[in-house]
């Protein structure tokens, strides 16, 4: 019987805890996907030695509580310096952090920058959903210009911060952006960053609007919006939403790599300061 | 036996080293930086991390990541980055994080003198967290104790699975002198939490037990969360029961085990007339005090506090009900004095005598002064028709 076999992606999951409590329609469905295809392909049977850090925010919820892993659900903005944390004091897990724009780019854009200015050994997946989704559809740093929120009743007038873009001027070994309507892309993407690219600070840009405050907003189901995407998103390295792709791919060494070698030295050359 | 000529902060630095500390996470400020200063030199040769945070906020949660993973960890530094790192603490009570945090003191408020001492982060200390929760509150008075208390932090720390703060401040903190250290800091003692994984990681049948910590990484599935959450970690953000219980609970583990984390030293005469209340470096110039009263006739005592919270009101009670004056000198406008106040009977005078800013402390002299002054007017008082 077909129809009973489990999704493969059950295996991930923490089935008690299911349904999500995401809006019908939610983008965070299709990141979550794309992320458990890329365990399937890579061979990942059980997620141990994998540590999932997310601060607050409607993406910080897929992974806590419903990856079956090891789950750190923190404070609004603080994921990356607990992952950070995670990560130096047991630097053979894979830490992967996983935020929304108002959690990373607004209130933990520090933390956020640092870690990929230090390379940082760490893999942070944004989804970006244009807006404070959990706390009614307030404007967030990347909405887009003119849109009506809560907070910006007569269309939003800051101009949009370009995460990916930013981050791809630090140090970090591995930067890209794609949309939901890029699915293969961003499972090959998050892929990449667990094996090919498995050192340094990997960060991909997943663009997800809002289907509650921002699509339906526009006045589009999510099947229209998701059609209008890919027509978007599929065709144009040049969307609305900032460079689509991989904007950056290296091969640096990452934090660890530099902090193992300076203990090197140091226990060589003994003095210091 | 070790013996050195160490700094407050040097001594806090080297206890942290010989209770196994492997993560430090810390933002430069003024006058705890000697702290960093010691440990970036020493942390990378002895197969620990060290890590120049961005900020405050980065730091103690750096240092909640590591220690959720099974690391030994600690972070400090003084006033204003204190008070940045208050939402991390309240997040470590809440996940139950075993860490460390060193304020040393100095006069605020906001950047107030950076490089002059001060008493006043007493009450921050305590309740400066949204919320119900106990944190646990040391107070060294010396480099000798800094090192002492220190290493006690982490024996609390990990023994209840709670934040432990040490207060220390900038006369401890910059003030040198002969520091015994063991040559080796024995184990701590078992048998104040559980060591069974298999047993819920946030919950416990006994409340004075604090649950398991199992690391992450080794497959145990650890679902840790800084919402209200039952047993196993799941999150709770509706109902009143799994709240009061947690919150209950996490009260109730460091309260249980006050007999433990509640550390006093008395000194002077049993039941004197004039009782002295003090803690850290200002409980020096009582202990001066205490003797020159001694030495011209008075009964008197000094009750030196090296726990500020939890307070034992038992313990403090016991002292103040035999005494008619209590004087109670701090740097600062008047914090443990409160305390004082809450256990003193009506017929005893409570004192203060507060002085901060300038790195001016109090003096035994005017301890002395106070103390004459007072028991004379208490005197008066009697025998008035």
């Amino acid at each position: 019987m077909r129809c009973l076999r489990k999704h493969f992606s059950r295996k991930y999951l923490r089935e008690e805890v299911l349904p999500t409590p995401f809006c019908p329609g939610c983008f965070n469905g299709v990141v979550m996907n794309a992320m458990f295809k890329a365990f399937e392909e890579l061979g990942v049977e059980r997620l141990k030695g994998y540590v999932f850090v997310s601060g607050i925010g409607c993406s910080s919820w897929i992974p806590s509580p419903h990856i079956k892993a090891d789950t750190i659900h923190t404070l609004h903005g603080r994921a990356v310096a607990v992952a950070t944390g995670v990560k130096l004091a047991k630097p053979n897990l894979n830490v992967i952090v996983i935020g929304g724009d108002g959690d990373l780019a607004a209130i933990g854009f520090n933390h956020l920058v640092h870690a990929a200015r230090r390379n940082m050994d760490l893999l942070v997946i944004l989804v970006n959903n244009l807006v404070y989704g959990m706390t009614r559809g307030q404007a967030s740093p990347t909405t887009p210009e003119g849109m009506r929120t809560v907070t910006t009743p007569y269309g939003a007038y800051e101009p949009v911060m370009d995460v990916a873009e930013l981050i791809a001027r630090t140090n970090a070994n591995y930067v890209a952006r794609w949309c939901v309507a890029n699915f293969n892309q961003l499972k090959n993407s998050i892929k990449e960053a667990l094996s090919k690219h498995s050192r340094g600070f990997r960060f991909i840009e997943v663009i997800a609007p809002c289907i509650t405050y921002v699509v339906r907003y526009e006045g589009k189901t999510p099947g229209q919006k998701i059609k209008e995407l890919m027509k978007v998103c599929r065709s144009n390295t040049e969307t609305p939403y900032g460079r689509i792709g991989i904007l950056k791919a290296e091969n640096k060494p990452g934090y660890l790599d530099r902090y193992f070698e300076y203990v090197r030295k140091a226990t060589e050359g003994g003095k210091g300061e | 036996m070790r013996v050195e000529f160490l700094s407050g902060n040097e001594a806090v630095a080297k206890a942290a080293l010989d209770a196994g500390l492997k993560f430090y996470a810390g933002y430069p400020i003024t006058p705890s930086s000697e702290i960093m200063h010691y440990l970036a030199r020493e942390l990378p040769k002895n197969g620990g991390m060290f890590i120049q945070s961005e900020d405050e906020l980065a730091a103690i949660n750096m240092v909640v990541g590591a220690a959720l993973a099974g690391v030994k960890s600690m972070t400090a530094t003084s006033g204003p980055g204190f008070s940045l790192m208050q939402e991390g603490l309240g997040y470590a009570v809440m996940v139950e994080a075993p860490i460390v945090i060193v304020n040393v003191m100095r006069a605020g408020p906001g950047t107030g003198q950076a490089t002059k001492a001060a008493q006043g982060d007493v009450m921050q200390a305590r309740w400066g967290r949204h919320g119900d929760q106990v944190v646990v509150v040391l107070a060294p008075s010396s480099p000798q104790e800094a090192y002492d208390l220190t290493v006690k932090a982490f024996e609390i720390a990990w023994g209840l699975r709670v934040p432990v703060v040490v207060l220390s401040d900038e006369f401890v903190g910059h003030g040198r002198e002969v520091v015994e250290m063991p040559d080796k800091v024995k184990e701590p003692e078992p048998g104040w939490g559980s060591e069974d994984y298999s047993k819920p990681p946030f919950g416990s049948d006994d409340p004075r037990k604090p649950p398991p910590l199992p690391p992450l990484g080794e497959g145990y599935d650890l679902l840790i969360t800084g919402s209200t959450h039952d047993e196993w970690g799941y999150r709770d953000v509706h109902s009143f029961e799994t709240h009061f219980k947690l919150v209950k609970r996490l009260k109730e583990k460091v309260l249980g085990n006050i007999e433990k984390v509640f550390m006093y030293e008395y000194f002077g005469d049993d039941e004197a007339d004039i009782l002295i209340v003090a803690y850290g470096s200002m409980s020096r110039p009582a202990r001066t005090a205490v003797r020159r009263l001694q030495a011209v006739g008075f009964s008197v005592g000094l009750l030196r506090l090296k726990t500020l919270w939890p307070m034992n009101y038992d313990a403090l009670r016991s002292y103040v009900k035999d005494a008619r004056v209590v004087i109670v000198p701090e740097l600062n406008l008047g914090q443990v004095v409160y305390d004082v106040r809450i256990v003193a009977s009506n017929d005893t005078v409570v004192v203060p005598i507060n002085k901060v800013g300038g790195g001016v402390p109090i003096y035994a002299c005017e301890i002395v002064e106070k103390a004459q002054k007072v028991w004379g007017e208490v005197l008066e008082e009697a025998l008035q028709p």
